[in-house]
């Protein structure tokens, strides 16, 4: 029988469905007529934990295959070095309840938990990330990162990214290694799916280096962006002195960010490549002001110490895009529209829910602000990465049946642009 | 008020949840230490689902004499419903969320006669 139609739903019976989580957001797609735009989410995640089993199968090395099949993936508990409880200890129920989730035997498993999720929500194409991976840019072991990254990039190009045209990615980039970023770039930069690439902001490298310089040329010739995705890691040594996860979250995922941002502006890579777009991926958009204010102001005592740059620090800022989640949305509403208008949200913001981590955000975050035209809505839900990544703006096979059935019953409908 | 019936007193479980549909409206009704309430089942944060998540006590920083943080308990007596979508708190006895007032779960007045609970709704 169908949920929506019983009268009653008693939980405890219940098994997990993502559908059935996210039911509220499917009305909101609906109220709002998400099918009159097309939406596409630029930071989404699955967990490859699942599928880390047929993963490790990609692994070159057989020495470090066999060691990622008997070691595994994910994080070892509450006594692991991080020791994170990012689930808030089980309040946020998909994290523990997520594998119990039961899916046909085809497509994929984690095709089909990304396309239910996107469906509810509204989101035509989204651009999926891995989990716990992002965390091996804390290996201190660089050959295994290298190792892994090149297999994992291997099994999504082959099981994913070929099959289900509306899941893309911007791949990993095992950052420590710079030389195996640029054959990473070499290998999968023509492949489906295949919309930039990512480095996870917890490398405690220097962006600047020399030898890095080979794969941003390679980026900006293949005219694919570089993605900044925040992260946090206990393991900081500033970090270490905080004790609740919101600390190390709240300042973790920010300051990785700005640590390279930092960086690349003074050491003037947007003067050094200037057609490379850069994305800063889940750092929320409140760091954008501060970090704008602070170098402006000491750029204008100090030109000499950034002599590449020809502008202010701000200004190049204002060429690169960021991606909308964690919106920081809790009272502050003058605030988020200051910094809507010093990011110049309605070209360079991209939606993205981060869905299906705990601060996920949904459509309506967007959709529903007061201060942004619907013109602006539209760019930042969809058409800004739509340009950004070359996308056909397909439509999902429910926002196109939504359409038929209004065409059918005579309403009107404006088509997706 | 028109009334809906929900359940024969003790066919929830202490602890349970069930979710009845009233029109377009979700409201669900929660059991806890032999009494009901009911709330919509809608987070005024982002839409959630409020009523699926987890019902969880206060946690509360035990703070000693001079400032000293002496550990960590829950009040089991402010249990509070969590939205599973982000973890948003809110008062079981109340709706009211934890810290902003200002936000609350939509709450029903639950009706118990003749060994039947109802909603009015």
């Amino acid at each position: 029988m169908n949920e929506h139609t019983r009268s009653f739903r008693d939980l405890s019976a219940e098994g997990f469905d993502t559908r059935t989580l996210l039911k509220n957001a499917a009305e909101q797609a609906i109220e709002r007529r998400y099918e009159d735009l097309f939406i596409v989410d630029v930071d989404s995640h699955h967990y490859e934990t699942e599928a880390f089993k047929e993963i490790a199968e990609f692994i070159d090395d057989p020495v470090l295959r066999h060691e990622a099949k008997f070691q595994g993936t994910s994080r070892g508990g509450i006594s692991s070095e991080s020791g994170s409880y990012q689930e808030l200890a089980g309040r946020i129920t998909r994290y523990p309840e997520r594998k119990n989730e039961k899916v046909p035997s085809t497509p994929h498993r984690d095709i089909v938990l990304m396309e239910r999720w996107m469906d509810q929500l509204g989101v035509d194409m989204a651009v999926m990330f891995p989990t716990p991976m992002l965390n091996l840019s804390n290996c201190p072991r660089h050959e295994v990162e290298v190792g892994l990254a090149r297999g994992y990039n291997r099994w999504l190009c082959d099981t994913i990214l070929d099959k289900e045209p509306r899941i893309k990615s911007m791949l990993y980039l095992p950052f420590h290694d710079p030389e195996a970023c640029y054959q990473i770039i070499e290998e999968f930069g023509e492949r489906k799916g295949v919309v930039g690439f990512m480095v996870t902001a917890t490398h405690y490298t220097r962006n600047y280096q020399n030898p890095y310089m080979k794969m941003y040329a390679a980026l900006q010739e293949r005219n694919l962006p570089l993605g900044f995705h925040a992260a946090f890691t206990w393991a900081d040594q500033s970090l270490q002195l905080t004790n609740r996860f919101i600390a190390v979250h709240g300042l973790g995922f920010t300051w990785c960010n700005m640590l390279h941002m930092a960086n690349w502006l003074v050491n003037g890579m947007p003067e050094r490549f200037p057609k490379l777009k850069t994305i800063w991926i889940e750092s929320g958009l409140a760091w954008l002001p501060f970090m704008m204010q602070r170098l402006d102001n000491e750029f204008m005592m100090r030109t000499s110490d950034a002599p590449l740059l020809k502008r202010k620090p701000s200004e190049y800022m204002r060429e690169m895009y960021f991606t909308s989640q964690p919106m920081e949305m809790v009272d502050n509403r003058k605030a988020l529209e200051v910094t809507f208008e010093m990011i110049n949200a309605p070209t360079q913001l991209l939606y993205s829910s981060d869905y299906p981590h705990w601060d996920m955000d949904l459509p309506s975050t967007i959709y529903d602000l007061p201060f942004i035209d619907m013109e602006a809505k539209k760019n930042i839900l969809g058409r800004n990465a739509q340009k950004l990544f070359n996308l056909e703006p397909v439509l999902s096979p429910v926002k196109q049946a939504r359409l038929a059935a209004r065409k059918a019953a005579g309403v009107a409908g404006v088509a997706a642009e | 008020m028109p009334e809906v019936l929900v359940c024969k007193d003790g066919e929830i479980k202490d602890g349970d949840v069930r979710l009845i549909r009233v029109g377009r409206e979700e409201i669900g009704v929660i059991r806890h230490r032999d009494s009901y309430y009911a709330y919509r089942n809608l987070c005024p944060h982002q839409g959630g689902p409020a009523c699926e998540g987890l019902r969880m006590p206060q946690v509360v920083d035990r703070i000693g004499e001079g400032g000293i943080l002496l550990g960590q308990t829950f009040d089991e007596d402010d249990m509070h419903i969590v939205c599973p979508w982000h973890g948003y708190e809110f008062h079981l006895a109340d709706g009211c969320h934890v810290i902003d007032k200002r936000l609350r779960l939509k709450k029903y007045e639950v009706v118990k006669r003749g060994g039947e609970i109802f909603v009015a709704v």
